[in-house]
C-alpha cells in the first residue's frame, strides 16, 4: 500500500481528492446517493472519458490534438444523416469510427508529413472541420431520425448499463494494451525521444500517425455514445470538448510533454473534473465555483508535474 | 567485420567527406581520430544508416553488401552506435529502455525486468531496473547504452566519446569494459579526443583530416606526437604561445568581494591591461562564481569592484556591458551560441543597440560579423549558417566573436578550450595572445593546468570560494597550484 503510493503519488492524490468529494454530499443532502443520479454522472462522462483514452494516447506520444471537439460534432453529424438515409445501425457506428480514424490519421499527416506544429494543424482542422459542419447543414439540428438511431434501438432502461459497460470493457482494453503491448509502449517511447526511437527502429512518423488515428476512432466512439442517447442533433455540439478531455488528461497525470502517463490517472482525472459539477448542483454551490475550481486543480496538477519532473531531472536547486 | 570503402558526403555548400575508408576487424579496438570538423561524425551517421552516402559508396557489414543502409537494416545486421550523449528514453524505466521493441506483441515485465538484469550484468553494472534511466548518473546511462547495444547481439560497436563527460574512475572502468568485449571478438570502433586513452587500448588507428582519409596505422607505428602531427596535419610546436604583452594600468580590480549565496568571499584581485590572470582552483572551487559577480549575473554582496580605477556597480549584466566587461561563459551549448540562429546574427547579438536605433542597420551587421569571423578563423560556409551546424571548436570562435564585438577592455574566458580540438585550440591560444597585445586585460578560468601555466602572466587559486594564493608565472608550476588549490588545513 504505501509502496503504491510512494510509485503512484498522482493516483493516490486523486483517489484521495475524489474520496473527499464524494463525501461531501453525506452530510446531510437528499438525492445525490441513487441510482438514477449516479448513473446519470456516469453516462455524462462517458464521452468524455472514451475521448480522453484517445487523447493520453497522443498527449504521451508528444502531440496535441484540439481540433476533438469539432470531430466530435462531425462524428455525431455523420451518424445521424447516415441512420436517416436507411443504413441499418452497426453500419452506421463502422463508418463513423472509421471517418473519425480518417479524420485523426488527417491530422497526423499534417503532423508527420507536412511538418506541421501539432497544435497549429489541429488549430486549422478544428476551424475547418467546425465550419464544414455548419457548411453542410446550414447549422439546422438533424430531426427525424429513425427510432432505431435512439440507444441503437435498446430499451430506455437498460441502454445506459449497456453503455457503460461496454464504454467500461473498451477502456480497460486499452488500458492494458497502453502499458503492456509492445504497440502501446512505442507511444511512450516516441513521445519521449522521436530521434532515440528512431534510432532504436521504431517509425516516430507512423506512431505519431496512428496515435491521432485512435483519437480519432476514440472520439467518433464518443459521439456515438453521446448523440444517440437524444432524439435530435444538435450542429453545435462539442464546443470546449476538447478543453474538458485535455485536462482530465493533465489532471490525470500525463506529462504534456509526452513520454509519461496512464489511462488509470486518466479514468481519475476524468472522475474529478466530471464530478465536480454535480456534487456542487447539490450542495447548492454557486455553479461558478465549478469552473474555478475545476481551474484550480488544472493548475495544481501542471505545478506538481514541473516539479517532479524537475527533481527527477536533478536540476532543482 | 565492416567495411567502408570511397565514402564521400556532400552538403550543400560543403564536402563533409571525400575517399574516405574504413575497416574495422572482429576483436578489434579501432581508433578513429580527427580534429572536430575533420568529418567523424558524418561518418560514423553512415555507417549507421542515418545519412545516405554519396553514390559510388560501398558499405559490407558481416561480408554483406549493404545497399539500403538504413537504422533499422545496419541494426539488425549487427551494428550499434553508442552516442556521447546517450539516447535514452529518459521517462522510461531502464528494463524498457533495454528491451524496447525487443519483445513479441504482448509485454511480460517479469521477462523484461530479468532479462534487463542478465543484460546489465553483461556490463559489470547492477542498478535497480524499475528507475527512470533519466536519473541516473552519465556513467550509467553509458553503461546502459552499451548494454542495449549488446542485449540487440551487436557484433559492431560504435563508441562515440564515450567518456566525455565521466570523471576519470568512471572513464577506467568503460576501458576495461571495452578490453572486455574485445576479448569476446566484438568489433570496436572509439572515438575519443583523449589520446591516452585510444594509445592504451587502441590496435588500429584511422584518421580523419578536413573530411579527407589520411591513413590507418596500427598501433605500434604510432605516438602522441604523431597522432596530434597527423590530426592536425601541422607541427604543433608550441601549443601555448607567451603572451609576451606590455603590461598596462590596472583594468580591474575587486576588494574583498564576495557573493554570500554561492559562498564566495573575500576576493581582492587585479587584472592589468595586456595581462592574462589565470584563474585555478578545484570544481566547486568558486572560479564561475566570481565570473558571474562580475558579470553582474550574481550581483556581489559584499566588497566593491573598481573598473579602470574608479568604483563601479555592477548589478546586471547591463552594468558590466556599459563598463567594458565581456564573459564568454563554460557551457557553449547552453549559454554560448545560439545553434538555431546563423553566425551573423550570433555574433551581433551582444551589440545589437549599438548597430543603428530603431532599425537594425544590417549592414554593418554584417560588416561586423564578416570581420570578426575572418579575424578568428571561423570556418563556415556562410555567415548565414546556423551556428548548431558548426563543429565545436567554431562554436567557441563564434561565442568568442560575439563578445569581442562589444569591443571590450576585460575578457573574462571560462574554459575556451574544453572540449575542442588541439587545432581550434591552439587558434584560440593565438587569438588570447593577440588580444592582450592589443590592450585587453583577460581572466582565463580553466581546469587544464597546462593551459593555465603556459598562458596565464599570474595564476590565482581559489579554494572554497576564497583566494588561496596568487603565483606569478615564475613561480607557477603544476605542483605549486594544486597544493594552493588543495590544501585544506588552514581557511
Amino acid at each position: 500500500m504505501k509502496d503504491w503510493v510512494k510509485k503512484h503519488p498522482r493516483e493516490a492524490a486523486l483517489l484521495g481528492a475524489i474520496a473527499v468529494l464524494f463525501l461531501l454530499p453525506l452530510g446531510g443532502v437528499d438525492g445525490f446517493y441513487t441510482a438514477g443520479n449516479l448513473r446519470n454522472l456516469a453516462i455524462d462522462n462517458l464521452p468524455v472519458l472514451l475521448a480522453a483514452a484517445g487523447m493520453t494516447v497522443v498527449i504521451v506520444a508528444g502531440q496535441i490534438d484540439i481540433s476533438i471537439g469539432s470531430q466530435f460534432v462531425a462524428g455525431g453529424i455523420a451518424a445521424g444523416l447516415l441512420a436517416r438515409s436507411g443504413l441499418p445501425m452497426p453500419a452506421v457506428a463502422l463508418a463513423t469510427l472509421g471517418l473519425g480514424a480518417l479524420f485523426g490519421a488527417a491530422n497526423g499527416l499534417l503532423v508527420t508529413v507536412a511538418r506541421i506544429p501539432a497544435i497549429i494543424a489541429t488549430l486549422a482542422t478544428m476551424v475547418l472541420l467546425r465550419n464544414g459542419v455548419l457548411r453542410a447543414t446550414g447549422g439546422d439540428w438533424i430531426q427525424g431520425l429513425p427510432s432505431g438511431f435512439q440507444w441503437f434501438g435498446l430499451a430506455p432502461a437498460s441502454a445506459p448499463l449497456v453503455y457503460l459497460a461496454g464504454a467500461g470493457l473498451v477502456f480497460a482494453a486499452a488500458a492494458w494494451a497502453l502499458r503492456h503491448t509492445t504497440a502501446g509502449r512505442a507511444f511512450y517511447a516516441v513521445g519521449c525521444d522521436h530521434e532515440a526511437s528512431r534510432r532504436v527502429g521504431l517509425n516516430p512518423e507512423r506512431r505519431v500517425v496512428a496515435a491521432f488515428a485512435v483519437l480519432g476512432v476514440a472520439t467518433a466512439a464518443a459521439a456515438l455514445l453521446n448523440y444517440t442517447r437524444y432524439p435530435t442533433i444538435e450542429t453545435n455540439g462539442g464546443l470546449g470538448f476538447e478543453l474538458k478531455v485535455i485536462a482530465a488528461v493533465v489532471v490525470g497525470g500525463t506529462a504534456i510533454t509526452g513520454g509519461r502517463g496512464s489511462l488509470i490517472g486518466t479514468f481519475l482525472g476524468v472522475i474529478l473534473l466530471g464530478s465536480i459539477g454535480t456534487v456542487f448542483t447539490f450542495l447548492h454551490v454557486n455553479p461558478a465555483w465549478e469552473k474555478a475550481i475545476q481551474g484550480a486543480i488544472l493548475l495544481v496538477a501542471v505545478v506538481a508535474d514541473t516539479a517532479f519532473g524537475r527533481r527527477r531531472e536533478g536540476t532543482s536547486p | 567485420m565492416l567495411s567502408l570503402r570511397h565514402i564521400a558526403k556532400t552538403y550543400p555548400g560543403a564536402r563533409a567527406l571525400r575517399g574516405v575508408e574504413l575497416e574495422l576487424r572482429a576483436g578489434e579496438v579501432h581508433a578513429l581520430l580527427g580534429e572536430n570538423g575533420a568529418g567523424k561524425s558524418t561518418l560514423i551517421k553512415i555507417a549507421s544508416g542515418v545519412v545516405a552516402p554519396d553514390p559510388g559508396a560501398e558499405i559490407r557489414l558481416g561480408g554483406e553488401q549493404v545497399t539500403d543502409a538504413t537504422p533499422r537494416r545496419m541494426q539488425e545486421l549487427g551494428l550499434a552506435v553508442v552516442y556521447q550523449n546517450p539516447t535514452l528514453f529518459s521517462e522510461l524505466s531502464v528494463a524498457e529502455n533495454l528491451c524496447l521493441g525487443e519483445d513479441g506483441p504482448v509485454i511480460s515485465w517479469r521477462a523484461r525486468a530479468e532479462r534487463a538484469r542478465a543484460s546489465l550484468a553483461r556490463v559489470g553494472a547492477d542498478f535497480d531496473v524499475e528507475r527512470p534511466a533519466g536519473g541516473l548518473r552519465m556513467a550509467e546511462k553509458q553503461l546502459l547504452e552499451i548494454a542495449r547495444a549488446l542485449s540487440r547481439r551487436a557484433r559492431v560497436l560504435i563508441l562515440d566519446e564515450p567518456t566525455a563527460s565521466l570523471a576519470q574512475g568512471d572513464a577506467d572502468r568503460l576501458l576495461d569494459l571495452v578490453e572486455k568485449l574485445r576479448a569476446e571478438g566484438v568489433a570496436i570502433l572509439y572515438i575519443t579526443h583523449r589520446l591516452e586513452e585510444v594509445l592504451r587500448i587502441a590496435d588500429r588507428f584511422t584518421v580523419l583530416r578536413d573530411g579527407a582519409w589520411i591513413g590507418v596505422y596500427p598501433r605500434a607505428e604510432v605516438d602522441r606526437a604523431r597522432l596530434i602531427r597527423l590530426m592536425a596535419g601541422r607541427e604543433l610546436a608550441e601549443l601555448f604561445p607567451k603572451a609576451g604583452a606590455e603590461l598596462g594600468e590596472v583594468a580591474l580590480e575587486t576588494r574583498g568581494l564576495g557573493h554570500g549565496p554561492s559562498g564566495l568571499r573575500d576576493i581582492s584581485l587585479t587584472v592589468r591591461r595586456g595581462e592574462i590572470l589565470g584563474l585555478a582552483g578545484l570544481v566547486g572551487a568558486g572560479r564561475t562564481e566570481l565570473a558571474r559577480v562580475l558579470f553582474g549575473l550574481a550581483p556581489a554582496t559584499e566588497g566593491e569592484i573598481l573598473v579602470g580605477g574608479r568604483p563601479a556597480r555592477i548589478r546586471e549584466v547591463g552594468d558590466a556591458l556599459a563598463l567594458g566587461l565581456a564573459y564568454v561563459p563554460e557551457d557553449r551549448k547552453e549559454h554560448g551560441v545560439v545553434e538555431a540562429l546563423p553566425l551573423v546574427e550570433n555574433i551581433s547579438l551582444a551589440v545589437l543597440r549599438r548597430l543603428g536605433g530603431v532599425w537594425l542597420d544590417e549592414t554593418a551587421e554584417e560588416k561586423l560579423a564578416t570581420g570578426l569571423a575572418a579575424r578568428l578563423g571561423v570556418k563556415a560556409a556562410s555567415i548565414h549558417v546556423a551556428a548548431g551546424t558548426l563543429s565545436g571548436g567554431n562554436q567557441q570562435k563564434v561565442a568568442l566573436a560575439r563578445w569581442l564585438a562589444t569591443e571590450p577592455r576585460v575578457l573574462i574566458l571560462d574554459e575556451p578550450t574544453q572540449g575542442i580540438d588541439v587545432g581550434a585550440k591552439a587558434e584560440i591560444h593565438r587569438l588570447m595572445g593577440q588580444l592582450v597585445r592589443e590592450g585587453l586585460a583577460i581572466i582565463l578560468i580553466s581546469s587544464e593546468l597546462p593551459e593555465l601555466l603556459g598562458l596565464a602572466d599570474r595564476i590565482a587559486v581559489l579554494r572554497g570560494g576564497r583566494l588561496a594564493g596568487v603565483l606569478p608565472a615564475g613561480e607557477a608550476t603544476r605542483e605549486a597550484v594544486l597544493h594552493l588549490a588543495m590544501e585544506g588545513a588552514e581557511t
